[in-house]
């Protein structure tokens, strides 16, 4: 898939306004697991006192990293580069695959085990592997289930989460040729043979990054399998791939970012590993890609600057009741949820992912649970002004007809009046409608409309005000 | 519970009420044409602790539909309608906690013009106004009823305001307080999303209603009509949950006064 060519399969409500009423694309699973972990995520951010402290020196930290990032991203390079690791830049995708299958083909490399990396999801990596006649194998759990199922993750940090025990049980069967189990740790069990194998075979190890360290030139990749440490240590070559965003200005600040990430992404005080990655072991390669890919465009509109903040901890997924219910192939893309809906048309563009900031209630969800405190709800809102005005799926005139004429009426208490009798009329009239257009339609597909009262409020408040009046005076005297 | 984050902070920079000093009430467009009984509730209310309350009757809409749905240039002409309307008024109150965020959270995103700006801060949501600034918590209201409550999400999340409402709702005489199940959660009706992702809305909204059937409660009250507009005509259409009534909880703070 081209980045630039949004597929919204699992997206009715994108697609067609009126479809998918009780049947949100998301699943069962998905829903009650979305629903435990937010609950989770909540209590153990509500076991810090200074939680809300915490989340205000995150998003400060942050905001000064990305404010300096040129300076930070060099320094970085610098130092792990003194260690002798080898710093990489990809201005896109296309760009990075070709770094990364040039660094495989150098070291004639036949097997890849992946730990996991949004980036690389971003990078179609995997497709561009199986071009070259690379095999590489997902090593993260959830996301070695989704490769084997031939599904795309449905979330950032639990790319599995729609599917239950059963429906894993039954992957592994056909995939594998293992016998059907729906009990959990026999599936652990299963995956962990496989990819036992796999580890030994490998000739390149990859991995995301969760935090590039500037001061000291560390790389941090946080994990709760064990298996980013094998990925990134075992095969000869370690290859991490990150995006321009993910620098920290000092190692000083990390234990801040790691309690916040482990308790708002799984809902632990701390992930079960994590590496502190100084440079390369001796005797083997370690190679970083740095890339943009679409980053430096969010960069350039102040309002949506604080995506940038993010450290895909999912809470907001996790949060999201929209999220919950149409589940992550909605959105069409890598990044899902209320992030994904600020993300995904930063990195790709308003012209295909428009409607994306359109899929929220605004209700703030997101924002409350976010630890870096990102003003998402605000955001998708700043995104929508921009979609109606700039070439998107949402630009369009008989809206900016409708608003306008809307606008005319409700600047002036007369033609407000009449545009109200209007309205009051057309609810009257509506039940005696043999079927409902529109906007109408979408609203008693499942609800009553209002009735309609006796004269409206600034009708009879000179009579009212008169009785309050004549109330006050008796009281007084 | 986390605590809502970044409510706006109102109007310090001006002097605090002075007991007489009047109200301009600002009945947002849905109560005042489909439900009026909101606005004359909160009219009274107001009358009874002594706030000699004027309604402005040039005003229309604070123009949220339109922001929301991404029309900035169209809301803000509306945005200066109001501000023309309410310019010389120092107290602002509205029976909405959406429109009240609206103006006071969002005014400035349309438009950063001090004076904008300056009248989006003096609005205030009904609860908020008899607790924070008239230090009213008993309003002697009597409700003999089993009661949930709902606060919209604006109301609680850009307002932060939860406390206010609850702690008015407590003091009512004969009310059986029924807790509400995952209660800050969204209703789903989010303006313009109901219409545009109906199916979307729908779900929550079925979601909301089966939580407050499970809550046990005869009765729903909120700060938020247009919230109440969309669940009501969800439990209407569901024969086990049509004896539920929506009430605005200014009609409860209301009830039973003599
Ligand atoms: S936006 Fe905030 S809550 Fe959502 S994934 Fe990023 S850091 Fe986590």
């Amino acid at each position: 898939m081209s980045s630039h060519d949004l597929h919204l399969e699992g997206a009715p409500f994108l697609k067609e306004q009126n479809a998918g009423l009780y049947e949100p694309a998301g699943s069962k699973s998905l829903g009650e697991a979305t629903e435990r972990s937010s609950k989770q995520n909540r209590a153990i951010a509500a076991e810090i006192p200074s939680w809300q402290d915490w989340r205000e020196s995150a998003r400060q930290i942050k905001q000064f990293a990305i404010a300096n990032l040129d300076k930070l991203l060099v320094q970085f390079e610098e130092r792990i580069s003194a260690r002798g690791a080898t710093v990489l830049w990809a201005e896109n995708a296309e760009q990075a695959n070709r770094l990364v299958l040039d660094i495989a083909r150098e070291h004639h490399v036949k097997t890849v085990v992946k730990g996991k990396s949004m980036v690389s999801e971003e990078m179609e990596l995997n497709h561009t592997f199986e071009a070259a006649g690379i095999r590489a194998v997902e090593t993260d759990l959830g996301e070695y289930i989704v490769q084997l199922a031939h599904q795309r993750p449905t979330h950032i940090v639990t790319p599995a989460l729609h599917l239950s025990a059963e429906d894993v049980g039954k992957i592994f069967a056909e995939r594998l040729g293992e016998p059907f189990s729906a009990d959990h740790q026999h599936l652990t069990n299963v995956a962990r043979r496989h990819l036992r194998e796999e580890y030994l075979k490998a000739d390149m190890g990859m991995s995301g990054v969760n935090f590039a360290v500037a001061d000291t030139g560390t790389l941090v990749v946080v994990e709760n399998e064990g298996n980013g440490g094998l990925s990134t240590s075992t095969p000869p070559i370690h290859v991490a791939l990150m995006g321009i965003e993910k620098v920290l200005p000092s190692i000083y600040y990390l234990p801040v970012f790691l309690n916040l990430l482990g308790r708002s992404g799984t809902g632990q005080k701390l992930t079960t590993y994590t590496h502190l990655i100084h440079g390369a072991t001796p005797g083997k390669k370690l190679y970083v890609i740095i890339l943009d890919n679409g980053r430096t465009n969010v960069l350039a509109d102040p309002a949506t600057h604080a995506a940038l903040h993010c450290i895909r901890c999912g809470a907001c997924l996790n949060a999201c009741p929209v999220y919950r219910r149409v589940g992550g192939w909605a959105y069409g893309w890598v990044y899902p949820g209320p992030i994904g809906s600020i993300v995904t048309p930063g990195l790709v563009g308003l012209k295909s992912a428009g409607k994306l900031p359109f899929a929220s209630s605004l209700c703030g969800a997101c924002q409350e649970v976010c630890p870096i405190k990102i003003d998402i709800p605000h955001q998708l809102v700043h995104l929508r002004h921009r979609a109606v005005n700039e070439p998107s799926p949402m630009n369009s005139l008989s809206e900016r007809l409708t608003w306008k004429a809307w606008a005319w009426a409700m600047s002036g208490s007369k033609r407000y009046r009449l545009a109200m009798a209007a309205v009051r009329l057309g609810v009257r009239m509506a039940k005696f409608l043999p079927w409902h257009p529109g906007k109408l339609g979408a609203w008693t597909r499942g609800r009553e409309l209002p009735r309609v009262p006796g004269p409206a409020f600034r009708k009879s408040w000179s009579r009212h005000r008169s009785q309050l009046d004549s109330h006050d005076r008796s009281d007084r005297t | 519970m986390i605590t809502p984050a970044n409510p706006t902070a109102p109007r310090q920079d001006d002097p605090p009420y002075q007991k007489g000093d009047p109200v301009a009430l600002f009945i947002p467009c849905y109560i005042d044409q489909f439900y009026p009984g909101v606005g004359e509730a909160t009219a009274r209310l107001l009358t009874r602790h002594g706030v000699p309350v004027v309604f402005p009757e040039q005003q229309t809409c604070c123009g949220q539909p339109a922001f929301n749905s991404g029309y900035w240039e169209e809301a803000r002409r509306v945005i200066h309608h109001f501000c023309d309307t309410f310019g010389d008024h120092r107290w602002i109150v509205s029976p909405s906690g959406s429109c009240t965020a609206m103006c006071r959270v969002f005014f400035g995103h349309v438009d950063p013009d001090r004076r904008v700006v300056g009248v989006g801060r003096r609005v205030f949501e009904l609860t908020e106004f008899l607790v924070e600034i008239l230090g009213v918590t008993d309003t002697g209201a009597t409700f003999p009823h089993k009661t949930t409550l709902h606060i919209g999400c604006h109301t609680r999340r850009e307002l932060g305001v939860v406390e206010p409402t609850l702690k008015l709702l407590q003091n009512v005489r004969g009310l059986t307080y029924c807790e509400l199940p995952n209660m800050e959660e969204c209703c789903g009706f989010g303006g313009t999303f109901s219409v545009k992702l109906a199916g979307t809305s729908l779900a929550m909204g079925q979601t909301k209603a089966e939580n407050i059937l499970a809550s046990g409660a005869d009765v729903v009250v909120s700060p938020d009509t247009s919230c109440l507009m969309h669940i009501d005509g969800i439990l209407q259409r569901n024969p086990e949950m049509k004896h539920i009534r929506t009430k605005h909880i200014a009609e409860v703070l209301d009830a039973g006064v003599q």
